[in-house]
This record gives structure tokens, sequence and C-alpha cells, in this order.
């Protein structure tokens, strides 16, 4: 690559107070080009970005050592320039997307208002061509309706179009480098793959360069051309991006590869399911009842969850997999009964668990447990790990404090912790720690079931990788059952005997996981797997963007109403799709459109058989 | 909206009838108002006439629906001092007390905003600690302490100002001001909070990386959404504390505003005046805690959107 270089930075150093977050970093960016910065957390990759455009102090950072240069004219030392010098590079030569777009976006400023800004600063434009600027840099970004998004607020836009107007914003005065600090990684994959295709369209068409920070080496192989690996502050290694991910040299960025979850690597093989269910959730569903008007029947029926069935062997892992909203955290909680269903059945060990009392509840949290997905929040800061662990069995019979401290260290054990863990606090433990404890509190009433909701999300890979396999193990010796819930479907594959795809509240596909991995059915398994990024820089098309979108059906209804339900139809063994219609779904490939319709013209949905019910 | 307004509503009309009830039984609190009304050496005749006529022999219960029905046709009733309508009495005290509360709202809001703004910006430097220390002292000393000082060094000492009265512009200074502290002080604080909770806000990086300078960052897109709980603060708490305020201030300074006429009226057990004027101070503090709150509704885009639906 002959490109000449635009941003060079050198022997760059950056402090927190005294803490040294990043040491002696060196690398270039030429003109267009994307170098990926990929690191986990506490790698110094978003300290590095907010120092790029000085504004790590801000964040009680410093730059401690190093020079960063801007080529070009004027050509600028960065590093040297003061607040009122740096707020003409600010958005206008260098500009910056941030991860959260639910937070990025000023709440009470009209969205038009927010880039029309960067150009009345940058450009000098006045109002009503500010405006129109506005307006053609939402049409850039394929923002559908620009008119009218140009005067709605952001609570009222998706997180994908949210970050659409962050990409508009930050593209505005078409700036020679754009830093993109994980702008996907609070996005749904298909949505996901939509933003890396508009970033690198964008890119080509304005010939931006482009600094994407990410975790994520699928996205990276996605994106880069070049890829800077850093660890702990330090970069380990540098390359272009076919070399780095064929030829890894640095032993980090090794484990790094050996850790990504890659899909299609092998999933475990389906039990020989002879035994009763653990758990057998018949014609589930949620409603959540929304207030509108005054008038007390005027209320609208929200259906989070809308007709789910599906049963987990003993020593059985069942994987959930949808994207945000889809209701699989509320399937997750009306299951254990920490939100109450509005109809349909849960039988736990054989016992239906869906009327009975608070009080007879109790009973239940001994077979079946949970573990959460921010290790952070769901560990009390005040109680000891031996009290924190053991509270679950503490509630089910009293113990005396050696019977505690005894079963405290048997658990601490078991996951892989020291046993003089038992005498400190949460805060003392890193984030995979802390979902260890999290699992060895749900290990400590000896449950037949454990509900993992997005258990290992909130980890750096190999932490993740550390915990799935913990669970495994813990499967192996006590058969635990698994209900794991995740948005990331790799990590789905490497875990679970059988996944279940939710959209919409409801259950579209379910099967042997190789099965439905390999062979998806439904539309929207497919569009989904299409989407998840392969960690390989050769395999770069944009599978997921050809296939239709799906129109999911309207969750939001007046009381009484049901949304229109389809029928499981078994295409092979153990594998059933969603279809309203049986021939189409028989002939593969054929998209599930709408209800069937009876001879009246009115749309039926087919009863589930009872044999059916119980292979789901 | 409408719904929103109408909910607003209701609960403005069921606050007015509690606290009417309140304010009915709690003034007869006190004892009986014959015995202030008249002089020494009544005739017991006399007395039992004047209580016949004030209808002070029926039960208590019976009272309190013929209060309940001055609400239809108007009438208030006299005061027993000075036998006029009491609505008059109150509506004339009115304008005064506005002279001496709006002018001490708007220093408030003078002071205490760019005051909060300062201190959340520099809350690690002397600036912050300085600015609080003030507000907390501000905020610890009784209004009527602050007035009766400022009386001792302006008047006193210093003889710069008058006392008491209302007469000339140099006699609206102690008053504004003494009225004014406390509020100031509580407001600052809101905020200093306020900012402080938007300043960490990721929008306010985006807009640094805009490369806004840091005063339109600060002012159009801190101020913006900090100002959104500024207001709600002010509705809630200082439209109380400023009714609260001019009773006691006005009464030091001989303010002739409602304020003094409460407290004369209760010392002197003129309970037409005192129940009138309650009602009016406590409907003054509804309607701008409902105007605040719709206020509020509309200046937050998200509240704007569930409140349309």
């Amino acid at each position: 690559m002959t490109r000449s270089p635009l941003l060079s930075v050198e022997n760059l150093s950056l402090n927190f107070g005294s803490f040294n977050a990043v040491r002696d970093l060196s690398f270039d960016i030429a003109r267009g080009e994307t170098v990926a910065l990929v690191g986990e957390s506490g790698s110094g990759k978003s300290a590095t970005a907010l120092a790029l455009l000085r504004l790590i102090e801000r964040e009680g950072g410093s730059i401690s050592g190093g020079r960063v240069r801007l080529h070009g004219t004027p050509e600028l030392e960065l590093s040297s320039l003061t607040d009122r010098q740096m707020q003409q590079v600010r958005g206008n030569r260098v500009s910056m997307i941030f991860q959260e777009p639910m937070t990025a976006l000023n709440p009470v400023m009209p969205l038009g208002e927010q880039v029309a800004e960067v150009l009345r600063l940058h450009q000098g434009l006045d109002t009503g061509a500010a405006r129109a600027a506005a307006r053609e840099a939402f049409e850039r970004v394929k923002i559908p309706e620009p008119e009218r998004r140009l005067d709605q607020f952001p609570h009222e836009l998706s997180g994908g179009l949210r970050q659409r107007v962050m990409i508009a914003m930050a593209l505005a005065c078409r700036p020679d480098l754009l830093i993109a600090d994980e702008p996907t990684t609070a996005l749904d994959v298909t949505t996901q793959a939509e933003i890396l295709a508009l970033i690198r369209e964008l890119q080509e068409q304005i010939g931006t360069a482009v600094l994407f920070i990410t975790h994520d080496m699928g996205v990276v192989a996605k994106i880069a051309d070049r890829v800077v690996v850093l660890c702990r502050g330090d970069k380990v290694e540098e390359g272009p991006v076919e070399d780095v991910f064929l030829r890894p040299r640095a032993p980090y960025t090794q484990a790094l590869m050996a850790a990504t979850p890659k899909l299609g690597s092998g999933a475990p093989k389906p039990l020989h399911r002879a035994e009763a269910p653990v758990l057998a959730v018949e014609d589930l569903a949620v409603r959540f009842p929304v207030q509108r008007g005054l008038r007390p029947g005027a209320h609208l029926d929200y259906h989070a969850v809308n007709g789910v069935s599906l049963s987990i062997a003993p020593g059985e892992t069942l994987g959930l997999v949808g994207e945000s909203g889809c209701g699989k955290s509320t399937l997750a909680r009306a299951v254990l009964r920490l939100v109450d269903p509005t109809a349909g059945r849960v039988h736990l060990n054989g016992r239906e668990i869906t009327r009975l009392e608070t009080a007879e509840l109790r009973g239940i949290r001994k077979e079946a447990q949970m573990v959460f997905q921010d290790p952070f929040a769901s560990l009390n800061p005040r109680m000891a790990v031996r009290d924190l662990i053991t509270e679950p069995a503490q509630i089910q019979s009293r113990m005396s404090r050696a019977e505690r401290q005894a079963l405290a260290e048997e658990l601490l054990q078991k996951v892989g912790l020291e046993p003089d863990a038992a005498n400190r606090f949460a805060h003392q433990f890193s984030g995979g720690q802390r979902q260890r404890l999290c699992i060895a509190r749900a290990l400590s009433v000896r449950p037949s079931l454990i509900v993992a909701d997005e258990a290992v999300s909130a980890l750096d890979v190999s932490v993740a990788r550390q915990v799935t396999e913990l669970m495994a193990k813990l499967q192996e010796e006590d058969r635990v059952s698994f209900l794991f819930i995740s948005h990331d479907i790799a990590v789905v594959e490497r875990v679970s005997h059988r996944v279940a795809v939710m959209w919409s509240g409801q259950i579209v596909e379910t099967g042997p996981t190789e099965a439905v991995l390999h062979n998806p059915q439904h539309p929207y398994t497919r569009r989904l797997l299409a989407a998840v990024p392969v960690p390989d820089p050769a395999r770069r098309d944009d599978r997921a963007l050809d296939l239709p979108k799906l129109t999911p059906p309207k969750l939001l209804l007046p009381a009484q109403q049901t949304p229109a339900r389809a029928e499981m139809v078994e295409v092979a063994d153990g594998h059933f799709v969603a279809a309203h219609d049986r021939a189409s779904a028989m002939l593969f490939g054929t998209p599930l459109q709408t209800p069937r319709e009876n001879a009246h013209g009115s749309a039926t949905s087919l009863p589930v058989s009872r044999s059916q019910l119980d292979r789901v | 909206m409408l719904s929103y307004a109408l909910r607003t509503l209701t609960r403005m009309a069921l606050t007015f009838f509690a606290i009417v009830t309140i304010v009915f039984f709690a003034t007869r609190l006190s004892g009986d108002a014959i015995d202030y009304v008249v002089g020494e050496g009544i005739t017991s005749e006399d007395r039992a006439l004047l209580i016949e006529y004030y209808d002070l022999d029926k039960p208590l219960f019976s009272q309190y629906l013929a209060f309940l029905h001055a609400f239809t046709d108007g009438q208030f009733g006299l005061s027993f001092i000075e036998r006029r309508p009491v609505s008059e009495i109150v509506v004339e005290r009115l304008w005064p007390s506005a002279q001496l509360l709006l002018p001490a709202m708007a220093l408030t809001l003078l002071v205490s905003i760019p005051l909060g703004i300062a201190a959340a910006i520099w809350r690690k430097s002397w600036v912050g600690s300085a600015v609080m220390a003030v507000a907390f002292l501000g905020y610890a000393v009784p209004n009527f302490v602050l007035a009766i000082v400022m009386m001792l060094v302006f008047s006193y000492w210093l003889n710069w100002l008058p006392v008491v009265g209302n007469g000339t512009a140099l006699h609206f200074i102690m008053p504004t001001v003494a009225m004014a502290g406390v509020l100031i002080a509580a407001l600052t604080r809101f905020t200093r909070n306020a900012m402080l909770d938007v300043l960490g806000q990721d929008f306010m990086r985006t807009a640094r990386a805009k490369g806004l300078p840091e005063a339109r960052v600060i002012v159009k897109h801190g101020l913006r959404n900090a100002g959104i709980t500024i207001l709600s603060v002010i509705g809630l708490q200082v439209a109380g504390l400023a009714a609260a305020g001019s009773v006691v201030i006005e009464s030091i300074f001989a303010w002739p505003g409602i304020g003094d006429l409460l407290v004369s009226s209760a010392l002197r057990r003129d309970y037409p005046v005192l129940q009138f004027g309650v009602l009016t101070v406590a409907l003054a503090v509804i309607v701008i805690n409902a105007a605040v709150d719709l206020a509020y509704a509309w200046a937050d885009p998200r509240l704007r959107h569930t409140v349309k639906a």
C-alpha cells in the first residue's frame, strides 16, 4: 500500500492519574484506509481514541508522552494544540462516533438540529442551508423519510437509526478521519451488518480514513485493511488484516483468535432424550397491558411472548437465540415465574408451576436458578462472598456458619476459584470471576435447571470462553440442564445441544444445533445467520443484506386480540419451523408469508398436536 | 395532551378541596373568635346575639357545609374586624405581594443558575467549594434572621435603607434580598446537582467531539437538559418556599401584602379573612405547580411524546 499517511501516532503514552493506560504506542493511518484497533477491556483502545481527539483530558486522563501528527493542510501536531485549536479539528477534519447510540445523542434536541449544528459551526452555513445539508446527510446514511426525521428526537428512533444519525453527524463535514469506537457493539447482528456496510460504502464515497475500535474479531475481518492489536496498553501486533488472521505472530493475538467463537465450528451432539424433561413449556404467553386514554377498557396489550413451547431434557442445553426486543428475556423470567405468564403452562420436573402461590414458589427455586447478564449489578456489594453464594441454600434450609463456610468452599472450588475467596467481597473480583460467583450461587441449591440470560455477553471473549467451558464441565459432572439465552449465535452454537430461534415473541425455528444452523429453514434464521460476522477477511460478502427483510407482526394490539400464530412444522427429525402454511414449509426456501386463509377468508392458526409439543 | 391536562386539572381540584377542609378546621383550633372581636365588658346577651349572628352556635360540621356553600355563590362573608367582604380585603393585598415576589424570583434565577453551573463545572476547585459553602450557609440561616441582621446593619448602623414599609424603591431592597436568600441557596444546590448529572452524560462528549466551544457545550447541550430538572424543582420546591417566605418577610418589614394580612388575621382570629387568604395562597401555589407540570411536559420531548399519545 503506497497511500500517503494521514495520521501518525508516535510513541504515545497515556495516563489516568498514576495508572499508565497506554505505553509507547506507534502506528500510522493512511488516507482512505481502515485501521482496526483491537483489544479486550482494559487494553487502552478507547483511551487511545479519546486521546487522538484530545477528549481524554475531560475523562480525567492525560497524554504523558509522544506525538500525534495529522498530515495535510495545515499539518498539525494534535498533542500540543490548545483546546480552541482542537475545536477546529474536531468534527471537521477528525470526527468520532461512539458505542451507545442510546445515550450519545442529546435527548432534548431535534435530530436535524444536532447535525445542522456541526455544519453551521465548521462550514459557516446559515440556518436554512444547514438544515438542507443535514437532510442530505440523512439521505446519505439512508435514513428513511429524512425530512420527517429532522424534527424528531432520539427516543423516537431505533438503535440502528440513531447510529445512522451519529454517522451522518460525524461525516457531515467530510472529515479526513473517522474514529469509530465500538460503533456496532450495542446493536443487533443484522443491524450491525447494515451499519458496517454503510460505513464501508460512505468511506469509499468520501475517501475518509477510519480508525475502527472493537473487541470483535469478526467485525475486524469484515471491515479492516490493517490491524493493530493492543494488550494492556502495549501494541503486541500490527499488520495487514489477512496476515494477522492467517499468521498471527503474537501469542496474545493467537489466544484472541482461538477464543473468538466462530460460527460453524461444531456444536455438542444432540442427546438421546429418553427421560422426562426437566422443563416443559406449553403455549406460554406473556402480555403487558399498556394504558391508553382514560377509559378503563381502552388499554392495549403488548404481546412480549406469544405462544412459546419448548422442553429441556436432563443434562441438556437449549440455546435461545434472538435479537433485542424479541421476548427472550421475558420468556426466561416467565419460566421461573419472575414475571407471571398470561397464558400457557410451565412444568418443572413434572410439576406444574404456572399457578403456584408466592409461598409455594420458594420450593421451585431449589430446582431452577438464574444467572444474569451483568455480573457487576447482580451481586450485592455489601455481602461477603461466603454469604453471597450460599444465600439461596440458606433460604431453603437454615445452616450454621460452619456449614455455610463449608458449602461456600465446595462451590468456589467447583467454579474454579480459591477457597479463601469466601471472605472477600464482589468488587475484589474481575468480571469473569464474578460471573463464576453467580454460577456458584446458582449451584448452591443443586438445581436441575439453570437459566443463563446473556450470562457471557458482558465478558471479554477469552473470559467468556472459560465461563462456557465451566458450564459444560458442570453439566457433565452434575447433569444440570441449561436454558442458555444469547444474542450471539456463535457462542450458542458452542454450548447448545439444541437451539430455538426467537423472533417477535415466537419461536420460529428449533431443533438440533447442527441442523438449525447448517440447514436453516425460516427466513429470519437465515437472515440472522448471514449477518453474523465471520472472523475471516476472505469472506466479506454481505449476504445478509441481500436477503429480504421481514416485517414483524404487530405486537401492540387492542385488548382481546392476539397476533397471528404459526404452526410448528417438523421438517427433519426434531427440527421444527414455524409456518403459516404447511406446504410452503415443506418446499424448503419458500418465504413464509401471510397466515393461511380458510374457506371463509379469515386467518386461522392451526392447533399444535400433543405429540409434536413433546418433541419441540 | 388533552387527557394529560385533564388529569392535572382533576389533581388540582382534589388538592384544593383537601386544603379547603384542612384550613377550615385548622383555623378553629385556636379558640373562640368572639372574645377577640368584641371589646371588654360586653353583656352576655349581646355576646349570644353575636354568636348567633356569625352562626358560631351551629355544629362545626354545618358551619363547614355553609363554608363550602360559599364556593357556589362567591359569598365568603365579611371580616369580623373590618366588616368588609373578605374577597375585597384579600385582593387589594395581592399586588404588593406580587411586587415583592416577582423581583425576588428574578433575582433568584439570575444568581442561582449561573452559580449552580459554576459550582458544577469547577466542583473540584475552590470555586465550587466556595459556592457550595455559601449555599449551605444560606440554606441554614432562617430568612427572618437574615432580615433582622440586614435591618441592623443597613438601617440601624449604616442608616442607608429604610426599615419598614413599601413607600420608595429603596424600601424594596432588603425584603427582596431577604426573600431571595433561601431561594437562591436552594436553587443553586439543585442547579449544581442537575448540571453534574448532565456533565457526565455521553451526549456531552458527542457535543465536544463535534468541535463546539466549551461554553456552547455547557449552555446549549448541558443547560438545555438540566433546565428540565431545574424547572420541575422551581415548581415543586421554590413556589412553596416563596409562599412561606412571604408570610415571614412581609410581617417583618410591615409590607402590606397577603402574608402580612394572614399573620394579622390569625392573631385577631378573623376566620373569614384568614380562610380566604390561605385559600388564595394555596390556589396560587397549586396553579403554579400545575403550570410548571405542563411546562415540564412540554419542555421534555420524551414526555411530550407520551403525553400526546
